[in-house]
């Protein structure tokens, strides 16, 4: 871990991989040309974890650069990356990476994961004081095992306890709410790092509801099972056109008892979900979830009263979030 | 002496022995958190931090919804860890009453939970203790798996509860 921390800290590695050659925008990859169909990468490795709580770093690492391989049709870490970030955004601009420590430390987004995805960012030509680690407050984050840093020489780690919320308001269904200003002011792109929840509110906590740490009052968007809460935030123009991709922590969750951390439900899907369409994401997320209760014969989340109908609502004519139609969702498991 | 001043004596009188009256009845604040080694083998690794019933989604998102219906009235946290290794957090929610502590316990309950002896009811699973004693409810939680985290668990949970 020390090594891989250091290698952070360092961004003299980048500027010898800056140059390739850099193909396509991230949209272009939503859906698949021919098809027309979102595709959802499932990576798994079942030997993640080995023996203890923690999955190894270097089979994250691997299992990270097989869902981007998947994802984008490059074998190459580099290649797949610079596919998936735009070449304005990979010279120059901030990236965020959007956490999930609410939980706790026993449920939060790995930190194996966030120092993958930052290394092979800084080698796809990403200054590391250019990616803005974040979530709401330095206790979420130090449950995520990082560590506060906002100097710019190396990949800075913050909350909004630091950087604020904005002052204006913005109209969120019936709720006026503030955006972070790591989301509206750092952040030219964010990719969203959520971890796979039961949530005794919404039923189930992933790519899109990950959203709700970004905002100043989170609790006026619970009403009515957070819908249509979750839907309505994610169409707000910051988070619709910034946050554009999702690398889903299913490495580790909690079935049941969600948000907070639950041992006697813990669960190891040893699972990476990625995709550019959250509502599909979401889709797939929330079967898998279902599928793990009904086998620890639990009801699932529709029969428990607690059916994560937001899902169809951003996936409505009004939110035109993406698509949560089975059919319409190309699943690729690897 | 006037009838002006009788009125103004009689006043302070009353409010003095309001005052008194007042701080008499105020309940003790109770400190749930055992201190480091008061409790064997288990330090206190943070400040104490409470939230107010308002407040309390800062701590637990949504979760926080379904102790509001039941009454709650202030949560109060601290993290701790057993022989330098373990760790854990304990979390005591005060209730307006124990119907509302009992609710919150009941919810939690799966039909693999083991029944402990702790203040009115309790129960265990092999990474956490949940109990109620009149209207508190604790929650213990360790974050790994241990030969000896029960035990260890247990002792302070029963450590809490001596301080209800």
């Amino acid at each position: 871990m020390n090594d891989r921390r250091e290698f952070l800290k360092s961004a003299a590695t980048v500027a010898a991989l800056l140059g390739s050659s850099r193909i396509g925008l991230a949209s272009m990859l939503a859906q698949h040309p021919e098809t027309g169909k979102s595709r959802v990468v499932v990576a798994r490795d079942t030997a993640l974890h080995g023996t203890g709580s923690q999955p190894d770093e270097k089979r994250v690492l691997d299992l990270l650069d097989r869902a981007m391989a998947a994802y984008t049709g490059r074998e190459k870490p580099v290649e797949a990356w610079r596919r998936m970030v735009p070449p304005d955004i990979l010279k120059n601009k901030v990236i965020g990476l959007k956490v999930n420590g609410l939980g706790g430390k026993g449920i939060s987004t790995h930190a194996a994961l966030v120092l993958a995805i930052c290394e092979r960012l800084q080698q796809a030509g990403v200054a590391a004081g250019n990616i803005v680690v974040w979530d709401r407050n330095a206790r979420d984050l130090a449950a995520c095992g990082m560590t506060i840093n906002t100097d710019h020489s190396s990949v800075r780690c913050y909350g909004s306890d630091v950087a604020g919320f904005e002052d204006h308001q913005v109209q969120c269904g019936p709720a006026n709410i503030r955006l972070a200003k790591i989301l509206t002011r750092e952040c030219a792109m964010v990719i969203n790092l959520p971890i796979l929840k039961d949530h005794d509110q919404a039923g189930m906590t992933f790519s899109m509801k990950n959203m709700y740490g970004a905002v100043d009052r989170p609790y006026l968007l619970h009403p009515n099972n957070c819908n249509p809460g979750v839907a309505d935030l994610n169409c707000i123009r910051e988070i619709r056109e910034k946050v554009t991709f999702t690398i889903g922590d299913a490495m580790s969750s909690v079935y049941q008892g969600g948000p907070m951390f639950r041992p006697e439900h813990l669960w190891y899907p040893n699972a990476l979900i990625v995709g550019e369409d959250r509502v599909a994401v979401d889709h797939t997320a929330w079967q898998m979830l279902d599928s793990k209760r009904v086998e620890a014969g639990l009801p699932k989340l529709e029969d428990a009263g607690r059916m994560p109908h937001y899902i169809e609502t951003a996936a409505d004519a009004t939110h035109k979030l993406g698509v949560n139609d089975p059919q319409r969702i190309r699943l690729i498991e690897v | 002496m006037s009838h002006t001043r009788r009125w103004m004596l009689a006043v302070a009188v009353l409010a003095i022995a309001g005052t008194l009256v007042c701080t008499g009845c105020k309940k003790k604040a109770v400190d749930p958190f055992p201190a480091t080694n008061s409790v064997a083998g288990w330090e206190k690794t943070s400040d104490t931090r409470t939230y107010a019933a308002k407040d309390l989604w800062q701590y637990i998102d949504g979760d926080a919804e379904q102790y509001i219906s039941a009454g709650v009235v202030s949560t109060a946290t601290s993290d701790y860890k057993y022989q330098g290794k373990l760790e854990a957090v304990v979390d005591v929610y005060t209730m307006s009453d124990s119907a509302g502590a009992t609710k919150i316990l009941d919810a939690g309950q799966t039909k693999d939970a083991k029944s402990v002896q702790l203040g009115d009811a309790g129960i265990a699973y092999a990474q956490s203790v949940t109990f109620r004693k009149g209207p508190y409810l604790v929650r213990i939680v360790a974050y790994e798996s241990t030969p000896d985290g029960p035990q260890a668990l247990g002792s302070l949970a029963h450590g809490v509860e001596a301080k209800l």
